[in-house]
């Protein structure tokens, strides 16, 4: 039984004072991704016919990594992000939620790392 | 998880059909959410056959009428029946709204009626909303101030800071908003709601307050605050036309503003 006021269940634990860079990252991340998602799935479909040797030449060039590089940031970011806000809407039970949030962190980050390292092998080949 | 189905004693079934004792050239069929918990029943759906040339003009008209020569068992709020008092807010056919402003006629078929959708229903269209006037209680919503003037001498603005309040005081708190937000009907024992978050940008807006960056401070939150991700049903179903999402993009432009 309960005999917490209403008031003070919606007061809970107050304000957590954050949720606003989460909001703004997750714009700038948006913003970013509209000119590199273009340019990404543009290379993709230049690059499909190609060769491998081709693609090497044109992944040795640091523009075209770096630019790769910061999609592949900007993506699994953004994706990290907006996983972590549909946990927290969705899923009540806060030890499942809690898990859910930190696999996707830690397999959104391994995923970046790995296509990252992968690319940086193709250059430096 | 999310339930995707009514727990079993809340599944609605079908209820019994009043015919009407007069016909006419406009009938019209209501179907109205019925729900007793002195009953131990689930809730049903009574249907109502009413004669238009007898009956007013609005919803609220026909289930005055209903209530006063049909069944005398049907329990709804109503005070104003012009819009003002906010206690008739309803979803009809679909969409919450108050009944006394809904013309009968804007419905092309039949009218189905139930409560404001995913709050605890007290008795058939009568939706328990304690919590969400706590939540309103919750941004103190009103005006805040150190200085104290004399009692002869009140507190001046321009028109075009009072400007600023059009759109946000004529908020009746029906809860149509609140209870139209599938962000609230997840999380609405931590996320603020439409209408509240609405009301406390109505005192941030207001030149007069002093409170600003304690209303930011106590907005500020993954739950409280940022579980709005404008989904804009507040917008569509407000019946007074207010735009909820845009105070609650306000609010978050502020909290912006203070950082950069």
């Amino acid at each position: 039984m309960k005999f917490e006021s209403l008031l003070r269940q919606v007061l809970g634990l107050g304000s957590s004072k954050t949720g606003l860079s989460h909001w703004i990252h997750q714009r700038i991340s948006a913003i970013a991704l509209i000119p590199l998602g273009v340019w990404f799935v543009g290379m993709f479909i230049v690059l499909l016919p190609a060769s491998f040797e081709e693609a090497r030449i044109w992944f040795s060039s640091p523009w075209t990594v770096a630019l790769a590089v910061f999609f592949i940031l900007a993506l699994f970011y953004h994706g990290y992000l907006g996983m972590q806000v549909i946990w927290e809407d969705y899923i009540p039970h806060e030890l499942t939620k809690w898990t859910l949030i930190i696999v996707t962190q830690l397999v959104s980050l391994f995923m970046s790392l790995l296509a990252i390292v992968s690319l940086l092998k193709v250059f430096l080949s | 998880m999310v339930q995707l189905r009514l727990p079993p004693h809340s599944r609605v079934q079908k209820g019994k059909t009043y015919p009407s004792p007069s016909q006419g050239p406009r009938m019209k069929l209501f179907h109205v959410y019925r729900y007793d918990p002195e009953s131990q029943e689930n809730p049903r759906m009574d249907t109502y056959e009413l004669n238009l040339d007898e009956c007013g003009s609005m919803v609220l008209d026909a289930l005055l009428k209903i209530k006063d020569e049909v069944d005398t068992t049907l329990t709804f709020r109503r005070s104003c029946r012009e819009g003002v008092c906010g206690s008739c807010a309803m979803n009809i056919n679909g969409t919450n709204t108050l009944a006394c402003i809904k013309h009968i006629d804007e419905c092309q078929d039949d009218i189905k009626i139930t409560p404001l959708p995913h709050l605890y229903v007290v008795k058939d269209l009568v939706p328990d909303l304690s919590f969400a006037y706590s939540q309103y209680d919750s941004v103190q919503p009103w005006l805040q101030a150190a200085d104290n003037p004399p009692p002869d001498k009140e507190r001046l603005q321009s028109e075009e800071e009072r400007a600023k309040l059009d759109g946000l005081w004529e908020c009746v708190l029906c809860f149509c908003c609140t209870t139209s937000c599938p962000s609230y009907w997840w999380n609405g024992d931590r996320y603020l709601g439409p209408a509240t978050l609405l009301q406390s940008y109505r005192w941030i807006a207001d030149s007069r307050d002093e409170a600003t960056g304690e209303r930011l401070d106590a907005l500020e939150d993954p739950f409280k605050l940022y579980r709005c991700h404008t989904i804009m049903n507040c917008t569509n179903t407000c019946p007074k036309g207010l735009n909820p999402a845009k105070a609650i993009g306000e609010i978050k432009k502020k909290m912006v503003e203070r950082v950069v």
